[in-house]
Protein backbone atom coordinates (compact mmCIF):
# COMPACT_ATOMS: atom_id res chain seq x y z
CA UNK A 1 0.00 0.00 0.00
CA UNK A 2 1.31 3.41 -0.97
CA UNK A 3 -1.02 6.41 -1.01
CA UNK A 4 -0.15 9.99 -1.74
CA UNK A 5 -2.86 12.53 -0.90
CA UNK A 6 -2.79 16.27 -1.56
CA UNK A 7 -5.04 18.59 0.44
CA UNK A 8 -5.44 22.19 -0.64
CA UNK A 9 -7.47 25.30 0.09
CA UNK A 10 -7.26 28.85 1.43
CA UNK A 11 -5.03 29.51 4.42
CA UNK A 12 -7.32 29.19 7.46
CA UNK A 13 -9.61 26.47 6.08
CA UNK A 14 -7.70 23.84 8.02
CA UNK A 15 -6.12 21.79 5.24
CA UNK A 16 -2.86 21.43 7.18
CA UNK A 17 -4.85 20.19 10.18
CA UNK A 18 -6.77 17.49 8.30
CA UNK A 19 -3.47 16.38 6.78
CA UNK A 20 -1.94 16.09 10.24
CA UNK A 21 -4.94 14.16 11.56
CA UNK A 22 -4.69 11.74 8.65
CA UNK A 23 -0.98 11.28 9.26
CA UNK A 24 -1.51 10.76 13.01
CA UNK A 25 -4.28 8.26 12.37
CA UNK A 26 -2.13 6.45 9.80
CA UNK A 27 0.74 6.26 12.28
CA UNK A 28 -1.59 4.82 14.93
CA UNK A 29 -2.73 2.20 12.42
CA UNK A 30 0.90 1.15 12.02
CA UNK A 31 1.64 2.71 8.63
CA UNK A 32 4.69 4.68 7.60
CA UNK A 33 3.59 8.32 7.23
CA UNK A 34 4.90 11.68 6.12
CA UNK A 35 3.22 15.09 6.19
CA UNK A 36 4.75 17.85 4.14
CA UNK A 37 3.30 21.39 4.09
CA UNK A 38 3.74 23.96 1.37
CA UNK A 39 5.80 26.57 3.18
CA UNK A 40 6.46 29.13 0.48
CA UNK A 41 6.04 32.84 1.18
CA UNK A 42 2.25 32.61 1.55
CA UNK A 43 0.00 35.49 2.53
CA UNK A 44 -2.98 35.31 4.84
CA UNK A 45 -5.95 34.18 2.75
CA UNK A 46 -3.61 32.81 0.09
CA UNK A 47 -3.53 29.21 -1.02
CA UNK A 48 -2.14 26.49 1.15
CA UNK A 49 -1.57 22.79 0.68
CA UNK A 50 0.01 19.73 2.18
CA UNK A 51 0.89 16.25 1.03
CA UNK A 52 0.38 13.15 3.15
CA UNK A 53 1.97 9.84 2.19
CA UNK A 54 0.75 6.63 3.83
CA UNK A 55 2.68 3.49 3.04
CA UNK A 56 3.60 0.00 4.19
CA UNK A 57 7.22 0.69 3.20
CA UNK A 58 9.65 3.37 4.39
CA UNK A 59 8.71 6.51 2.47
CA UNK A 60 11.11 7.96 -0.09
CA UNK A 61 9.85 11.18 -1.59
CA UNK A 62 7.38 12.98 0.70
CA UNK A 63 6.25 15.20 -2.17
CA UNK A 64 4.13 13.93 -5.03
CA UNK A 65 3.67 15.10 -8.58
CA UNK A 66 1.08 12.32 -9.20
CA UNK A 67 -1.06 11.93 -6.06
CA UNK A 68 -3.62 9.16 -5.68
CA UNK A 69 -6.13 11.58 -4.21
CA UNK A 70 -6.92 15.26 -3.94
CA UNK A 71 -9.08 17.07 -1.41
CA UNK A 72 -9.83 20.62 -2.55
CA UNK A 73 -11.63 23.22 -0.50
CA UNK A 74 -11.43 26.13 -2.97
CA UNK A 75 -11.42 26.74 -6.73
CA UNK A 76 -7.77 27.84 -7.21
CA UNK A 77 -6.71 24.52 -5.67
CA UNK A 78 -8.89 22.50 -8.04
CA UNK A 79 -7.50 24.48 -11.00
CA UNK A 80 -3.95 23.90 -9.83
CA UNK A 81 -4.03 20.21 -8.88
CA UNK A 82 -6.84 18.58 -10.92
CA UNK A 83 -4.58 17.34 -13.72
CA UNK A 84 -2.00 15.88 -11.35
CA UNK A 85 -4.25 13.17 -9.89
CA UNK A 86 -3.51 9.63 -11.06
CA UNK A 87 -6.12 7.92 -13.22
CA UNK A 88 -8.38 5.88 -10.97
CA UNK A 89 -7.80 8.30 -8.10
CA UNK A 90 -10.23 10.31 -5.99
CA UNK A 91 -11.04 14.03 -6.03
CA UNK A 92 -13.08 15.41 -3.14
CA UNK A 93 -14.56 18.77 -4.16
CA UNK A 94 -16.00 21.28 -1.72
CA UNK A 95 -19.02 22.39 -3.75
CA UNK A 96 -19.84 25.10 -1.21
CA UNK A 97 -16.99 27.20 -2.59
CA UNK A 98 -16.21 25.57 -5.94
CA UNK A 99 -18.67 26.32 -8.73
CA UNK A 100 -17.53 23.60 -11.11
CA UNK A 101 -16.91 19.87 -10.99
CA UNK A 102 -13.62 18.34 -12.12
CA UNK A 103 -13.31 17.85 -15.88
CA UNK A 104 -11.55 14.55 -15.34
CA UNK A 105 -13.58 11.46 -16.22
CA UNK A 106 -10.97 8.89 -15.16
CA UNK A 107 -11.21 9.55 -11.41
CA UNK A 108 -13.87 9.15 -8.71
CA UNK A 109 -15.32 12.56 -7.97
CA UNK A 110 -16.85 13.13 -4.53
CA UNK A 111 -18.80 16.41 -4.44
CA UNK A 112 -19.53 17.56 -0.90
CA UNK A 113 -21.09 20.83 0.33
CA UNK A 114 -18.66 20.97 3.19
CA UNK A 115 -19.35 24.51 4.41
CA UNK A 116 -23.15 24.15 4.40
CA UNK A 117 -22.97 20.86 6.28
CA UNK A 118 -20.58 22.36 8.83
CA UNK A 119 -22.91 25.33 9.40
CA UNK A 120 -25.85 22.93 9.79
CA UNK A 121 -23.91 21.13 12.50
CA UNK A 122 -23.31 24.42 14.28
CA UNK A 123 -19.58 24.71 13.67
CA UNK A 124 -18.74 26.59 10.47
CA UNK A 125 -15.05 25.85 10.98
CA UNK A 126 -15.57 22.11 10.62
CA UNK A 127 -15.90 22.16 6.81
CA UNK A 128 -12.42 20.66 6.59
CA UNK A 129 -13.57 17.69 8.69
CA UNK A 130 -16.55 17.10 6.41
CA UNK A 131 -14.16 16.98 3.44
CA UNK A 132 -11.76 14.66 5.27
CA UNK A 133 -14.67 12.39 6.21
CA UNK A 134 -15.81 12.31 2.57
CA UNK A 135 -12.33 11.20 1.51
CA UNK A 136 -12.13 8.51 4.18
CA UNK A 137 -15.59 7.27 3.20
CA UNK A 138 -14.70 7.11 -0.47
CA UNK A 139 -11.25 5.59 -0.04
CA UNK A 140 -11.66 3.40 3.05
CA UNK A 141 -7.99 4.17 3.56
CA UNK A 142 -7.68 5.10 7.23
CA UNK A 143 -10.02 3.68 9.84
CA UNK A 144 -12.51 6.32 10.89
CA UNK A 145 -12.20 5.24 14.52
CA UNK A 146 -8.49 6.07 14.41
CA UNK A 147 -9.28 9.56 13.14
CA UNK A 148 -11.95 10.04 15.80
CA UNK A 149 -9.43 8.98 18.41
CA UNK A 150 -6.72 11.42 17.26
CA UNK A 151 -9.37 14.18 17.04
CA UNK A 152 -10.22 13.55 20.67
CA UNK A 153 -6.53 13.69 21.59
CA UNK A 154 -5.83 16.83 19.54
CA UNK A 155 -8.70 18.77 21.14
CA UNK A 156 -8.67 17.05 24.52
CA UNK A 157 -9.20 20.34 26.38
CA UNK A 158 -12.28 21.27 24.29
CA UNK A 159 -14.81 18.40 24.35
CA UNK A 160 -17.46 20.42 22.48
CA UNK A 161 -15.05 20.97 19.58
CA UNK A 162 -14.35 17.24 19.51
CA UNK A 163 -18.05 16.41 19.33
CA UNK A 164 -18.92 18.75 16.44
CA UNK A 165 -15.82 17.75 14.52
CA UNK A 166 -16.61 14.08 14.94
CA UNK A 167 -20.16 14.72 13.70
CA UNK A 168 -18.75 16.61 10.71
CA UNK A 169 -16.39 13.74 9.98
CA UNK A 170 -19.28 11.27 10.18
CA UNK A 171 -21.51 13.29 7.79
CA UNK A 172 -18.69 13.55 5.30
CA UNK A 173 -17.93 9.85 5.66
CA UNK A 174 -21.49 8.86 4.77
CA UNK A 175 -21.44 11.09 1.68
CA UNK A 176 -18.10 9.68 0.54
CA UNK A 177 -19.22 6.12 1.06
CA UNK A 178 -22.52 6.66 -0.78
CA UNK A 179 -20.72 8.29 -3.70
CA UNK A 180 -18.31 5.39 -3.92
CA UNK A 181 -21.15 2.87 -3.99
CA UNK A 182 -22.92 4.93 -6.67
CA UNK A 183 -19.78 4.97 -8.84
CA UNK A 184 -19.31 1.24 -8.41
CA UNK A 185 -22.93 0.59 -9.42
CA UNK A 186 -22.59 2.62 -12.61
CA UNK B 1 9.08 5.77 24.50
CA UNK B 2 6.25 5.71 21.93
CA UNK B 3 6.65 7.22 18.49
CA UNK B 4 5.53 10.83 18.12
CA UNK B 5 4.64 12.63 14.91
CA UNK B 6 6.94 15.65 14.80
CA UNK B 7 8.24 18.23 12.38
CA UNK B 8 11.92 17.82 11.54
CA UNK B 9 12.72 21.14 13.22
CA UNK B 10 10.89 20.20 16.42
CA UNK B 11 12.55 16.78 16.53
CA UNK B 12 15.95 18.46 16.20
CA UNK B 13 15.11 20.70 19.16
CA UNK B 14 13.84 17.81 21.30
CA UNK B 15 16.91 15.75 20.38
CA UNK B 16 19.21 18.52 21.66
CA UNK B 17 17.38 18.39 24.99
CA UNK B 18 17.73 14.58 25.04
CA UNK B 19 21.47 15.09 24.44
CA UNK B 20 21.67 17.06 27.69
CA UNK B 21 21.88 20.47 26.01
CA UNK B 22 20.26 23.24 28.01
CA UNK B 23 21.40 26.33 26.09
CA UNK B 24 20.24 27.78 22.79
CA UNK B 25 21.39 31.08 21.31
CA UNK B 26 20.13 32.09 17.89
CA UNK B 27 18.32 34.48 15.64
CA UNK B 28 15.18 33.69 13.61
CA UNK B 29 15.24 32.86 9.91
CA UNK B 30 12.94 30.76 7.69
CA UNK B 31 12.79 27.76 7.12
CA UNK B 32 14.03 26.72 10.57
CA UNK B 33 12.07 29.02 12.90
CA UNK B 34 10.32 26.04 14.45
CA UNK B 35 13.65 25.13 16.12
CA UNK B 36 14.04 28.36 18.14
CA UNK B 37 10.27 28.45 18.68
CA UNK B 38 10.38 24.94 20.11
CA UNK B 39 13.46 25.65 22.23
CA UNK B 40 11.98 28.88 23.60
CA UNK B 41 9.07 26.84 24.98
CA UNK B 42 10.95 23.69 26.02
CA UNK B 43 14.19 24.96 27.54
CA UNK B 44 12.59 26.86 30.44
CA UNK B 45 10.65 23.66 31.31
CA UNK B 46 13.90 21.75 31.83
CA UNK B 47 15.85 24.50 33.58
CA UNK B 48 17.58 25.67 30.42
CA UNK B 49 18.12 29.06 28.83
CA UNK B 50 16.91 30.32 25.47
CA UNK B 51 18.27 33.62 24.20
CA UNK B 52 17.15 35.31 21.01
CA UNK B 53 20.35 37.19 20.28
CA UNK B 54 20.50 40.59 18.60
CA UNK B 55 22.12 39.00 15.56
CA UNK B 56 23.66 35.78 14.31
CA UNK B 57 27.13 37.21 14.92
CA UNK B 58 26.21 37.78 18.56
CA UNK B 59 24.65 34.32 18.84
CA UNK B 60 27.81 32.63 17.57
CA UNK B 61 29.90 34.48 20.15
CA UNK B 62 27.46 33.45 22.89
CA UNK B 63 28.08 29.86 21.76
CA UNK B 64 31.81 30.47 22.11
CA UNK B 65 31.38 31.69 25.67
CA UNK B 66 29.02 28.93 26.78
CA UNK B 67 31.11 26.18 25.20
CA UNK B 68 34.25 27.63 26.75
CA UNK B 69 32.53 27.37 30.11
CA UNK B 70 32.07 23.65 29.48
CA UNK B 71 28.35 23.60 28.60
CA UNK B 72 26.60 21.71 25.84
CA UNK B 73 25.20 24.42 23.59
CA UNK B 74 23.63 24.65 20.18
CA UNK B 75 22.22 26.96 17.58
CA UNK B 76 20.30 26.70 14.37
CA UNK B 77 19.95 28.95 11.39
CA UNK B 78 19.57 28.90 7.64
CA UNK B 79 22.07 29.75 4.94
CA UNK B 80 22.41 33.60 5.17
CA UNK B 81 22.30 33.37 8.97
CA UNK B 82 24.99 30.67 8.96
CA UNK B 83 27.22 32.98 6.88
CA UNK B 84 26.86 35.63 9.57
CA UNK B 85 27.86 33.10 12.23
CA UNK B 86 31.01 32.09 10.41
CA UNK B 87 33.30 34.47 12.30
CA UNK B 88 32.35 32.79 15.57
CA UNK B 89 32.54 29.33 14.02
CA UNK B 90 36.11 29.92 12.85
CA UNK B 91 37.05 31.16 16.34
CA UNK B 92 35.45 28.07 17.89
CA UNK B 93 37.36 25.79 15.55
CA UNK B 94 40.55 27.69 16.45
CA UNK B 95 39.85 27.59 20.19
CA UNK B 96 38.79 23.91 19.91
CA UNK B 97 35.30 24.40 21.27
CA UNK B 98 32.58 21.75 20.93
CA UNK B 99 29.30 23.15 19.66
CA UNK B 100 26.46 21.89 17.49
CA UNK B 101 25.24 24.07 14.63
CA UNK B 102 22.17 23.20 12.57
CA UNK B 103 21.92 24.63 9.05
CA UNK B 104 18.50 24.16 7.44
CA UNK B 105 19.61 25.29 4.00
CA UNK B 106 17.65 27.54 1.67
CA UNK B 107 18.39 28.67 -1.87
CA UNK B 108 21.09 31.30 -2.42
CA UNK B 109 23.32 33.14 -3.06
CA UNK B 110 22.53 36.25 -1.02
CA UNK B 111 19.10 36.19 0.59
CA UNK B 112 17.97 33.75 -2.09
CA UNK B 113 14.67 32.03 -1.27
CA UNK B 114 13.30 29.87 1.52
CA UNK B 115 12.65 26.59 -0.29
CA UNK B 116 14.78 23.43 -0.04
CA UNK B 117 18.33 23.65 -1.34
CA UNK B 118 21.72 22.03 -0.79
CA UNK B 119 23.65 25.09 -1.81
CA UNK B 120 25.88 25.27 1.27
CA UNK B 121 27.78 22.00 0.84
CA UNK B 122 31.05 23.77 0.06
CA UNK B 123 30.64 26.15 2.99
CA UNK B 124 29.84 23.32 5.40
CA UNK B 125 32.46 20.78 4.32
CA UNK B 126 35.40 22.99 3.39
CA UNK B 127 35.46 25.04 6.57
CA UNK B 128 33.08 27.90 5.88
CA UNK B 129 34.80 30.73 7.69
CA UNK B 130 38.39 31.93 7.40
CA UNK B 131 41.35 29.85 8.47
CA UNK B 132 42.42 26.30 7.79
CA UNK B 133 39.79 24.28 9.63
CA UNK B 134 37.02 21.73 9.10
CA UNK B 135 33.66 21.02 10.65
CA UNK B 136 32.38 17.50 11.15
CA UNK B 137 29.24 17.53 8.97
CA UNK B 138 26.24 15.18 9.28
CA UNK B 139 23.41 15.06 6.73
CA UNK B 140 20.11 13.47 7.83
CA UNK B 141 17.49 12.33 5.32
CA UNK B 142 14.59 11.52 7.66
CA UNK B 143 13.19 13.10 10.81
CA UNK B 144 14.25 10.07 12.86
CA UNK B 145 17.77 10.31 11.51
CA UNK B 146 17.87 14.05 12.18
CA UNK B 147 16.99 13.39 15.83
CA UNK B 148 19.54 10.56 16.14
CA UNK B 149 22.30 12.57 14.48
CA UNK B 150 21.72 15.61 16.70
CA UNK B 151 22.28 13.45 19.77
CA UNK B 152 25.42 11.93 18.20
CA UNK B 153 26.60 15.39 17.13
CA UNK B 154 26.95 16.53 20.74
CA UNK B 155 29.07 13.49 21.59
CA UNK B 156 31.22 13.94 18.48
CA UNK B 157 31.70 17.64 19.22
CA UNK B 158 32.89 16.81 22.74
CA UNK B 159 35.11 13.94 21.56
CA UNK B 160 36.95 16.06 19.01
CA UNK B 161 36.50 19.45 20.70
CA UNK B 162 35.31 20.78 17.37
CA UNK B 163 32.13 22.34 15.99
CA UNK B 164 29.77 19.80 14.39
CA UNK B 165 27.24 20.84 11.78
CA UNK B 166 23.93 19.18 10.96
CA UNK B 167 23.26 19.99 7.31
CA UNK B 168 19.60 19.71 6.36
CA UNK B 169 17.26 21.58 4.08
CA UNK B 170 13.79 23.06 4.20
CA UNK B 171 12.17 19.73 3.44
CA UNK B 172 13.85 17.90 6.31
CA UNK B 173 12.98 20.82 8.59
CA UNK B 174 9.31 21.10 7.62
CA UNK B 175 8.26 17.51 7.07
CA UNK B 176 6.43 15.59 9.83
CA UNK B 177 7.31 11.95 10.43
CA UNK B 178 7.10 9.54 13.34
CA UNK B 179 10.11 9.85 15.62
CA UNK B 180 11.27 8.04 18.71
CA UNK B 181 13.85 9.30 21.20
CA UNK B 182 15.88 6.31 22.21
CA UNK B 183 18.10 7.76 24.91
CA UNK B 184 18.12 10.66 27.28
CA UNK B 185 21.29 12.13 28.70
CA UNK B 186 21.06 14.25 31.84
CA UNK B 187 23.40 17.27 31.88
CA UNK B 188 24.71 16.24 35.32
CA UNK B 189 25.77 12.85 33.93
CA UNK B 190 27.99 14.32 31.23
CA UNK B 191 31.73 13.79 31.63
CA UNK B 192 33.82 16.64 33.06
CA UNK B 193 35.63 18.92 30.62
CA UNK B 194 38.99 19.55 32.31
CA UNK B 195 39.95 22.16 29.69
CA UNK B 196 36.90 24.38 30.33
CA UNK B 197 36.97 27.72 32.16
CA UNK B 198 34.95 26.70 35.19
CA UNK B 199 36.86 28.60 37.90
CA UNK B 200 40.50 27.85 38.61
CA UNK B 201 40.53 27.56 42.42
CA UNK B 202 43.03 24.83 43.25
CA UNK B 203 44.25 24.28 39.68
CA UNK B 204 46.14 26.04 36.90
CA UNK B 205 44.19 28.52 34.77
CA UNK B 206 42.54 27.26 31.59
CA UNK B 207 42.70 29.61 28.63
CA UNK B 208 40.27 29.52 25.71
CA UNK B 209 41.83 31.41 22.83
CA UNK B 210 42.40 31.35 19.08
CA UNK B 211 45.11 34.04 18.92
CA UNK B 212 48.68 32.79 18.36
CA UNK B 213 51.07 35.59 17.41
CA UNK B 214 54.12 33.34 17.45
CA UNK B 215 54.18 31.66 14.01
CA UNK B 216 55.92 28.54 15.28
CA UNK B 217 53.29 28.13 17.94
CA UNK B 218 50.47 28.73 15.43
CA UNK B 219 51.95 26.22 13.00
CA UNK B 220 52.10 23.61 15.74
CA UNK B 221 48.48 24.42 16.67
CA UNK B 222 47.34 24.14 13.05
CA UNK B 223 48.99 20.73 12.66
CA UNK B 224 47.48 19.63 15.96
CA UNK B 225 43.94 20.44 14.86
CA UNK B 226 44.71 18.90 11.46
CA UNK B 227 45.62 15.68 13.27
CA UNK B 228 42.14 15.73 14.81
CA UNK B 229 40.57 15.94 11.35
CA UNK B 230 42.64 12.94 10.30
CA UNK B 231 41.40 11.06 13.33
CA UNK B 232 37.80 12.04 12.54
CA UNK B 233 38.09 9.90 9.39
CA UNK B 234 37.05 6.92 11.51
CA UNK B 235 33.64 8.52 12.03
CA UNK B 236 32.61 8.09 8.37
CA UNK B 237 29.04 6.89 7.88
CA UNK B 238 27.09 6.03 4.80
CA UNK B 239 24.14 4.01 3.54
CA UNK B 240 24.36 1.84 0.43
CA UNK B 241 20.90 0.88 -0.79
CA UNK B 242 20.05 -1.60 -3.56
CA UNK B 243 23.71 -1.95 -4.53
CA UNK B 244 24.19 -5.66 -3.70
CA UNK B 245 25.35 -7.52 -6.77
CA UNK B 246 25.99 -4.30 -8.67
CA UNK B 247 23.59 -1.93 -10.39
CA UNK B 248 23.03 -0.19 -13.72
CA UNK B 249 23.31 3.31 -12.30
CA UNK B 250 24.62 4.30 -8.88
CA UNK B 251 23.07 7.57 -7.74
CA UNK B 252 25.12 9.42 -5.14
CA UNK B 253 22.91 11.76 -3.13
CA UNK B 254 22.45 12.99 0.44
CA UNK B 255 19.57 14.33 2.53
CA UNK B 256 16.35 15.09 0.68
CA UNK B 257 17.67 13.99 -2.73
CA UNK B 258 18.60 10.59 -1.29
CA UNK B 259 15.04 9.90 -0.25
CA UNK B 260 13.70 11.00 -3.62
CA UNK B 261 16.22 8.55 -5.11
CA UNK B 262 14.64 5.74 -3.06
CA UNK B 263 11.31 6.42 -4.77
CA UNK B 264 13.14 6.56 -8.12
CA UNK B 265 14.62 3.12 -7.36
CA UNK B 266 11.09 1.69 -7.07
CA UNK B 267 9.95 3.38 -10.29
CA UNK B 268 13.02 2.17 -12.18
CA UNK B 269 12.53 -1.40 -10.94
CA UNK B 270 9.19 -1.52 -12.79
CA UNK B 271 11.09 -0.61 -15.97
CA UNK B 272 13.76 -3.25 -15.44
CA UNK B 273 16.46 -0.70 -14.59
CA UNK B 274 18.45 -1.21 -11.41
CA UNK B 275 19.36 2.00 -9.64
CA UNK B 276 21.53 1.84 -6.53
CA UNK B 277 21.87 4.61 -3.96
CA UNK B 278 25.03 5.66 -2.19
CA UNK B 279 24.12 8.10 0.54
CA UNK B 280 26.90 9.75 2.53
CA UNK B 281 25.69 10.50 6.06
CA UNK B 282 28.94 12.20 7.05
CA UNK B 283 29.77 14.82 4.43
CA UNK B 284 33.01 15.58 6.26
CA UNK B 285 34.75 13.22 6.70
CA UNK B 286 33.58 11.91 3.33
CA UNK B 287 33.02 8.13 3.03
CA UNK B 288 35.43 7.87 0.09
CA UNK B 289 36.48 4.22 0.43
CA UNK B 290 32.92 2.93 0.68
CA UNK B 291 31.91 5.04 -2.31
CA UNK B 292 34.70 3.65 -4.46
CA UNK B 293 33.62 0.15 -3.53
CA UNK B 294 29.93 0.83 -4.32
CA UNK B 295 30.87 2.43 -7.64
CA UNK B 296 32.92 -0.62 -8.70
CA UNK B 297 29.76 -2.63 -9.31
CA UNK B 298 27.94 0.16 -11.18
CA UNK B 299 27.81 0.65 -14.94
CA UNK B 300 27.37 4.40 -14.49
CA UNK B 301 27.59 6.92 -11.65
CA UNK B 302 25.23 9.89 -11.31
CA UNK B 303 25.49 12.55 -8.61
CA UNK B 304 22.30 14.45 -7.87
CA UNK B 305 22.09 17.52 -5.67
CA UNK B 306 19.94 20.58 -5.04
CA UNK B 307 22.84 22.71 -6.27
CA UNK B 308 24.70 23.41 -9.50
CA UNK B 309 27.25 20.79 -8.46
CA UNK B 310 29.19 20.80 -5.18
CA UNK B 311 29.39 17.32 -3.67
CA UNK B 312 30.04 16.05 -7.20
CA UNK B 313 33.61 17.40 -6.80
CA UNK B 314 34.22 15.10 -3.81
CA UNK B 315 32.72 12.18 -5.73
CA UNK B 316 34.94 12.86 -8.76
CA UNK B 317 37.97 13.12 -6.45
CA UNK B 318 37.06 9.75 -4.92
CA UNK B 319 36.37 8.00 -8.24
CA UNK B 320 39.60 9.57 -9.57
CA UNK B 321 38.85 9.06 -13.24
CA UNK B 322 38.04 5.35 -12.94
CA UNK B 323 34.51 6.09 -14.19
CA UNK B 324 32.58 8.93 -15.75
CA UNK B 325 30.63 10.80 -13.08
CA UNK B 326 27.48 12.47 -14.43
CA UNK B 327 25.60 15.21 -12.60
CA UNK B 328 21.96 16.28 -12.30
CA UNK B 329 20.98 19.27 -10.17
CA UNK B 330 17.98 21.47 -9.46
CA UNK B 331 18.39 24.82 -7.73
CA UNK B 332 16.55 27.83 -6.38
CA UNK B 333 14.15 25.77 -4.27
CA UNK B 334 13.06 23.53 -7.15
CA UNK B 335 13.21 19.85 -6.21
CA UNK B 336 13.64 17.06 -8.77
CA UNK B 337 10.96 14.39 -8.87
CA UNK B 338 11.80 10.68 -8.79
CA UNK B 339 10.74 10.49 -12.45
CA UNK B 340 13.46 13.03 -13.35
CA UNK B 341 16.09 10.84 -11.71
CA UNK B 342 14.84 7.75 -13.54
CA UNK B 343 15.02 9.66 -16.82
CA UNK B 344 18.58 10.80 -16.12
CA UNK B 345 19.60 7.27 -15.19
CA UNK B 346 18.01 5.85 -18.37
CA UNK B 347 20.01 8.30 -20.48
CA UNK B 348 23.27 7.08 -18.95
CA UNK B 349 22.71 3.43 -19.83
CA UNK B 350 20.95 3.96 -23.17
CA UNK B 351 22.64 2.11 -26.01
CA UNK B 352 23.52 4.66 -28.72
CA UNK B 353 21.36 4.11 -31.82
Amino acid sequence: MNNEIVMAGFGGQGVLLIGKLMAYAGMKAGHEVTWMPSYGPEMRGGTCNCTVVLSDQPIGSPISKRPHALIVLNLPSLDKFEDSVRPGGIIVVNTSLINRLPRRTDVTVVPVAANEIAVELGNAKAANMVALGAYLGASGLVDRDNVNEVLAEAFASRPKVVATNQQALQRGYEIGQAQCVAVAAR
Amino acid sequence: MAKKLMKGCEAIGEAAIHAGCRLFFGYPITPQNEIPEYMSARLPQVGGVFVQAESEVAASNMLYGASGAGCRVFTSSSSPGISLMMEGVSYMAGAELPVVIVNIMRGGPGLGGILPSQSDYFQATKGGGHGDYRLLVLAPSTVQEAADLVIDAFDLADTYRNPVMILGDGLIGQIMEPVEFKKEIKPEDLPEKPWATTGCAGRARNIINSLYLDPEELEAHNWAIYAKYQEMAKEVRHEAFNTEGGCDVLIVAYGTVARITKTAIEMAREKGLKIGLFRPITLYPYPTEALVKAAEGAKAVLVSELSTGQMVEDVRAAIAGRKEVAFHGRVGGMVMGPDDLVEQAEKLVAVPA
